[in-house]
């Protein structure tokens, strides 16, 4: 194992989250709140210190897969930890408890929040709290990737680490422009989102929040209502917005390449759009007498659908209300979640896709025991080892998935459709569940215990489990 | 630039590896996912799996945008394919790695018919390599610059010798000849040496200059400087078959010692003059049969590195013989350099080296080309040639007054044939190659050497 790089890499991450936190300090000053002192005082105090700690002389530049597990798994903890402190010293939320959960919920783009009332923070607050959306929706990695000039070829253990999906393609050949390139399109998606939300009458302050919030597939808004309070023009924008995040972002790079063909191949686009559809339809019929019009049941549908299946949580309406088919078939899409290669969470629609192809070739086998038959995806046959992960991911995801209900249900008497909702809904990165985690409450009531293991599963939920589970693994941290 | 290396064996795997330290864009093609998954996850490249041939697979490396394509799969067949279709495809240079010797009697007519822009043949260049060393066994390492006229040498110096303990400003006054030390390894350092520098035997010395003061020099230094007059080859495979041709040309006894009865017959028939002993050579009785004491030039190329190794080790103790070890494989740089194993061949580095040079002074193809480009150390000396065609900041001005950078030098200026080794009042003109040794790696013209 390799500390020494893991502690520089981890040097550069503070050092980014002090850049970060110069943001919100801006926004404070621009609202003249006193909060922006503490930001200030601490985005500089987080540089100094990183950039002491990067300073440090490396024994060695070589690293390996599990040391870039490490580093991504750890980065996520001590930006979690950093992000925090401001909100506990503004007594913004005064709980370290709460504040941590609040940030790593923000990080990971879950959007689960602890506040019963949102709207008593303060703009800084707000706002940084939507901007850790922003920054964890494509990756601190990745952005670090992006900027910094980092030599050899070992970055691959980073990205790999931290993109998510079963396979990590680059666009370009060299990682630093393919993170280049995908932080380029994530930026320009996300200011059209905020011009457009400005020029439909938005105030700037929530189309910032709003925008971070859905460009991340984070779920955090600046109201107590959610999304509810807006005009029905903005939720209408905004759904196609959350939508379009959920999109694998290579097909922008082919748009942005013109090679239409390309994106027009990609089945896991296909599949997105297809469950989107249905679910849309089915659940406009479902909710229909709810509203008032039809138009009125599709427009809350379709929102729902979109911000649940990218994983983004924003809601117009309290979902927990509906008939059971549509809060089923919405628990159902919190573990799809979105395509590989967007900013969204869940299980994601190719793997999902791989495992109904790999179901199929073995019923194919007992009809035919000597066919050979092999997988494909995009017309690519794909490789064993491929779908042998996705095999693995998914038994590891059930896995942590009951141990963590079992292990909540120790600590909360609370029913089981609360219990497994959210877990669901922090482990699939969405934010609101069903019953007492729905959409119009929050998780400050739980005990501070089960919120460091939602916190975990946010987390592994983010990092597509290997970098948290890492973490865990004694054998990790020997020098072996 | 941007690169399409096809085929990741031993050559396109270092290719890849210097290219991308380079800061090339690559693109690897090959059709085992195992090998693109191992190479994409060591090097920044884009990895993809298919047939390299192929024109889907082309575009999807961006061949539209490539500005060179090398094709370094196993056949040779198919290495042509790919620059044929790369050539259609997208316009770019190419470069193929053509072996057989069928084929390589008649490259120079493939290469131009096919539009080619470089053909490589490892085993070739490295047969060439190691009779260059065969034709001066005092020199480590043999390397030609300026059409031959200028050579750079690496001699490691003998005990007893008029330079140890010799300061390099008092070289002219102890040799009486004109030489430039350029590179100085002592152990595992390595230094660019100036005058006050004390030399010591069992350094191993770099030396710029021409073919008759490196003769010179190296007599007297106490070194032998005539060519072997015979040779022991080990192992009868195809870097066999092209160094026996070329040293029989030059009328040194040839004899290859080789196991596989079919081959030797094969190599007798492609080989008249040379004696083909056919039978293993892991047997020591064997080899002392066959002379080994007496022999004074002991190569071995057979397929199995650590054979090479045991042999060679054997050689040098039982013999006077200069000794040649291919190394193919093998990853232990620095182990194999501590074991007294003579001069070392690598054939994948040759290769990729020649190409790397065509890289270098296709990057640059106006202004002062990179003639010639060899690593005296690897991975920290360059000595590069550079053609002066245009004007440039350096020309018509006395070394002493440029700000050349540290770690520089100046080696040897060749102005219309003549050889010269520069002082600080030497100047740079339009039409002159220069020879320029430095540990800054990538150089790509001539500017490059200023601040």
């Amino acid at each position: 194992m390799n500390y020494s790089i893991i502690r520089k890499i981890l040097g550069v991450v503070i050092q980014f989250t002090g850049a970060f936190l110069a943001l919100p300090a801006v926004c404070g000053l621009f609202y003249g709140e006193k909060q922006a002192i503490v930001y200030a005082a601490l985005s500089i105090a987080y540089f100094v210190i990183g950039r002491i700690i990067s300073g440090i002389k490396l024994k060695s530049h070589a690293y390996y897969a599990r040391e870039g597990l490490v580093i991504v798994g750890m980065s996520w903890i001590v930006i979690s930890i950093l992000g925090a402190i401001p909100l506990v010293i503004t007594k913004d939320i005064p709980n370290f408890t709460d504040a941590l959960f609040e940030t790593v919920s923000g990080f990971t783009t879950t959007g689960s929040s602890i506040l019963s009332d949102v709207e008593a923070l303060s703009h800084t607050g707000l706002f940084w709290r939507s901007f850790t959306h922003w920054v964890g929706g494509m990756g601190v990695i990745v952005f670090i990737l992006a900027v910094l000039p980092m030599t050899g070829g070992y970055n691959m253990n980073l990205m790999r680490a931290e993109s998510p999906g079963p396979t990590v393609g680059k666009l370009v050949p060299r990682m630093k422009d393919t993170a280049k390139i995908l932080y380029s399109i994530y930026f320009g998606i996300t200011v059209a989102e905020i011009i457009v939300l400005v020029i439909v009458g938005m105030p700037l302050f929530d189309a910032l929040c709003i925008s971070f919030g859905s460009a991340g597939t984070g779920g955090f808004g600046v109201r107590n209502d959610s999304c509810a309070g807006y005009s029905s023009l903005m939720q209408s924008i905004i759904t196609v917005f959350i939508l379009m995040f959920g999109v694998n972002f290579n097909a922008y790079f082919f748009i942005l390449r013109r090679k239409f063909d390309e994106v027009f191949k990609m089945s896991e686009l296909k599949g997105y759009f297809g469950i989107v559809a249905f679910s849309i339809i089915t659940i406009t019929i479902n909710v229909r007498n709810m509203f008032p019009s039809l138009y009125q049941a599709f427009h809350h549908s379709a929102f729902q659908v979109a911000s649940i299946i990218t994983t983004t949580g924003f809601a117009t309406t309290d979902f927990d209300r509906w008939p059971q088919y549509s809060r089923a078939l919405l628990v159902l899409i919190m573990f799809v979640g979105a395509c590989a290669g967007s900013t969204g969470g869940g299980m994601k629609v190719s793997r999902i896709m791989l495992m109904f192809k790999t179901v199929y070739r073995e019923i194919r086998k007992y009809l035919h025991p000597r066919a050979v038959t092999n997988v494909t995806m995009d017309g690519k046959t794909m490789d064993r080892s491929t779908l042998h992960s996705v095999s693995v991911y998914l038994s590891t995801y059930m896995l942590l998935f009951s141990v963590s209900v079992l292990a909540i249900t120790l600590f909360e008497n609370l029913d089981l459709e609360t219990v497994f909702t959210s877990v669901a809904c922090t482990f699939n990165n969405i934010g609101p569940g069903l019953s007492k985690v729905g959409p119009t409450c929050n998780f400050g009531f739980m005990q501070p215990v089960t919120k460091y293991i939602l916190m975990f599963d946010m987390l592994a939920g983010r990092l597509e489990l290997y970098p948290m589970l890492m973490l865990l693994t004694p054998a990790v941290w020997k020098n072996a | 630039m941007k690169i399409i290396v096809v085929g990741c064996g031993k050559v396109g795997a270092a290719l890849t590896a210097q290219l991308s330290q380079e800061g090339h864009d690559i693109a690897v093609i090959d059709l085992d996912s195992r090998v693109v998954t191992d190479i994409s996850n060591n090097y920044d490249v884009l990895g993809l799996v298919g047939n390299g041939a192929s024109h889907a697979v082309q575009m999807e490396a961006g061949i539209e945008k490539a500005d060179l394509l090398v094709a370094a799969t196993d056949s040779d067949e198919l290495n042509l394919l790919c620059c044929l279709i790369a050539k259609k495809a997208g316009g770019c240079s190419t470069v193929a790695r053509v072996r057989n010797p069928v084929y390589n009697s008649e490259i120079d007519f493939i290469k131009e018919e096919l539009g080619l822009s470089l053909t490589v043949n490892p085993e070739y260049a490295a047969a060439t390599e190691a009779a260059r060393v065969l034709r001066f066994p005092s020199a480590v390492q043999i390397e030609t610059f300026a059409k031959g006229k200028v050579e750079i040498i690496k001699v490691r110096i003998p005990e007893d010798s008029v330079l140890d303990g010799c300061p390099l400003a008092q070289i002219h006054k102890r040799t009486g000849t004109d030489v430039l030390i350029c590179t100085v390894e002592r152990g595992t350092q390595v230094e660019i040496p100036n005058g006050s520098f004390v030399l010591k035997a069992g350094d191993i010395i770099s030396i710029v200059a021409s073919k008759q003061n490196t003769r010179d020099f190296v007599a007297r230094i106490g070194l032998k400087s005539r060519r072997v007059r015979d040779c022991m080859i080990i192992g009868g495979g195809k870097i066999a078959f092209y160094l026996a041709q070329q040293l029989i040309e030059t009328g040194i006894r040839v004899k290859i010692i080789e196991q596989d009865r079919d081959r030797c017959e094969e190599l007798c028939d492609l080989l008249p003059k040379a004696t083909i002993i056919n039978a293993d050579a892991a047997n020591q009785n064997i080899l002392m049969e066959e002379g080994i004491r007496e022999c004074e030039s002991f190569v071995t190329l057979t397929g199995m590195d650590e054979e090479n190794l045991f042999l060679s080790l054997f050689a040098q103790e039982s013999s006077k013989a200069k000794v040649i070890t291919k190394v193919d494989r093998l990853d232990f740089d620095n182990i194999i350099k501590r074991l007294d194993l003579g001069t070392l061949l690598h054939p994948k580095n040759i290769t990729a080296d020649n190409i790397l040079r065509y890289v270098r002074a296709l990057q640059n193809s106006i202004g002062s080309n990179v003639e010639t480009l060899y690593k005296i150390i690897e991975n920290k000396v360059e000595a590069l040639e550079f053609k002066i065609q245009t004007d440039s900041p350096v020309v018509g001005i006395p070394l002493s007054q440029l700000k050349v950078k540290p770690n520089v030098l100046v080696a040897c200026i060749s102005h219309d044939g003549r050889i010269s080794i520069p002082n600080g009042n030497s100047i740079i003109r339009v039409g002159d190659s220069v020879v320029v040794v430095t540990s800054h790696l990538g150089f790509r013209d001539i500017r490059d050497i200023l601040k």
